[in-house]
Order: C-alpha cells, then structure tokens, then sequence
C-alpha cells in the first residue's frame, strides 16, 4: 500500500509539472496576444497615412488572402484532430495531422511571401508610407509566428517519430496546438481590420 | 483506493485531454460560418459605415470565442480557473492598449 501511495504520488508530480508547463505557455500566449495587439493599434492608427503611396484599397488582392483564411482556418482544425489522434494513442493518426497541418501552413506563407513580393514590385515597400510600414510588422510578425511554428512542429514529428506519445511529448502536442489555435485566431482580426476593413 | 487513485493519475489522460471530434467539428463549422459572413457582406457591398463594421467586428470576435471553447477547451478547465484568469487580465490590457491608442490619435492634431 504504501508503496502505491509512494508511486502515485510521484506521478502526480511529474503530471503537476506538465500541467504547469501548460499554464506556462498560456500566460506567453497571453502576452503574445498583448504584442498583437500593440501592433494592430499602430496599423488602426496608422491606417490612413499613405503619404500619397498606394491605399488598402488599391492594393489588397482578395482572392488570395481569402484562400490564405480558409487554409489556415482548416489547418486550425486538423491541429485539433492530431491532438485527438494522441488520446486516443494514435501515434501515426497523430503525426499524419501534423504533416498535414504543417503542409497546410507552409501553403499559407508560400501564399503571404508571393503576396508580398508582389506589393514590393508595385512599388509598395515597408518605407513607402506609415500605412505599409505598419501593414508590413503586423502581418509579417504573424507570417514569422506561423514559420517558426513550423520549424517547431518538424522538429517535435522528428521527435514523436522516435519516442513515441510519452507524458512529455503529450505536453509538447498540446503546447503546439495551443500555438497553432492562437494563430489562426491572430489571423481572423488580421483578415478582418486589415483586408476587408481595407477593401470595405 | 489507492490503486484506484494511482490508475487515475497514470497516463495523463487529463492533462488536456479534452474535446471530441464532434466538438472539433462543431468549432470548425462556426468558424467557417463566421468567416464566410464578413467576407460575403464586404464582397456583396451589402453593409456600410457603422453597421458594416458591427458585423466584421462581431464575426472576428464571436469566432475568437468559438475557437477558444471548442477548440482550447477554455470552458473544461479546473478551479481555480487561472487560464481564464490571464485571459481576461490579457483582453483588458489589449483593448487599453487598441482603445487608448485610437481614442488619443482621433484627437491628436499634429498627426493630421
């Protein structure tokens, strides 16, 4: 019994630090979400100050941005269905979202990156006006959120791949797609202040 | 007793182990719902002005909530209920922060 008692206990501990390490990583997403927000004041601010540059009007193309919403919108989900996979002990359901959801992602800034290459041809460049400066920080400090999710979602597959679903790599999944929800919903006020505000 | 105790902490099946592919599939519905109706209305020009952005603002805000219930399981958490804490302590920073900056540049002469 007391041995039991003992056993228990100590899973409890290395559960309690787990869990904890979980609530850790919320309270960053929380200051995350400050940080977008600081950058959507200054684009709400700076929004108007063209400088006689380009206007949101003029320049945003809808079709892609539209398609960049709906891929990143679905790779939401499909980081939910991994972690649905993992309870269930599904490790190849588990990793096959995740590919899933990272392909999904690498769309979606191969998307952004051919966007934004095309504003810099048209003479749209991140010193041209207040405006496209703070267009430029807020959606590209989102599009380095979702590359470095991505570098981090290869990395722990490589890692599932190798120790299985253990009560760590079960954090870590739960971790990443917290991080992964966070962005998709970055990006819903993104779409929404930046393009159809802008379009409006 | 104690055994019992033991099996329920083994294997982790709590620690965030919520949600059921019904619940996934219930939040990815809303969402898409709630995406296609801004963007319908901005396309279709069928709102301006005031109303227009009551209803962006509302989708943007509506779908934070149906992702944050069904699919960060906000509403499954355990009390004392710190996650939900941080977040509300998070929101009101933010709307100082978006608020406060809007307010002071709408009167702020020298930047017009």
């Amino acid at each position: 019994m007391a041995h039991m008692g003992a056993h228990a206990h100590s899973h409890d501990e290395h559960h309690d630090l787990e869990s904890m390490r979980l609530m850790g990583f919320w309270i960053f997403l929380i200051t995350d979400c400050i940080l977008f927000g600081t950058l959507f004041a200054t684009y709400i601010v700076l929004h108007g100050n063209t400088a006689g540059g380009p206007t949101a009007s003029e320049l945003f193309e809808m079709p892609g941005v539209i398609a960049e919403t709906f891929i990143l919108l679905t790779s939401s989900f499909t980081s939910g269905l991994a972690v649905l996979s993992m309870n269930q002990g599904n490790r190849k359901g588990l990793i096959g979202w995740l590919v899933v959801t990272a392909l999904l992602g690498a769309s979606f800034i191969a998307l952004e990156l051919t966007e934004f290459v095309k504003l810099v041809h048209e003479g749209a460049t991140i010193s041209t006006s207040g405006f496209l400066s703070g267009f430029y920080v807020l959606v590209g400090t989102h599009g380095l959120h979702v590359s470095l999710g991505l570098v981090w979602m290869t990395a722990l597959m490589i890692q599932l791949g190798r120790r299985g679903i253990t009560n760590v790599t079960r954090r870590k999944v739960n971790v990443i797609s917290l991080y992964w929800h966070f962005l998709d919903v970055v990006w819903i006020f993104v779409f929404t202040i930046v393009y159809l505000m802008g379009v409006m | 007793m104690a055994q019992h105790s033991a099996h329920d902490s083994h294997g982790g099946h709590d620690q965030g182990a919520h949600g059921s592919l019904k619940s996934y599939l219930t939040g990815f519905v809303l969402s898409l719902v709630l995406t296609v109706i801004p963007l319908l209305v901005v396309l279709n020009d069928w709102l301006e002005g005031t109303p227009a952005m009551v209803v962006l603002l509302g989708s943007a805000v509506l779908q934070f909530v149906v992702q944050l219930l069904f699919f960060m399981h906000l509403r499954e958490e355990g009390k004392p209920r710190y996650n939900l804490m941080t977040l509300l302590l998070g929101i009101f920073i933010l709307v100082l922060i978006v608020g406060g900056s809007i307010w002071i540049m709408t009167y702020n002469q020298v930047a017009h």
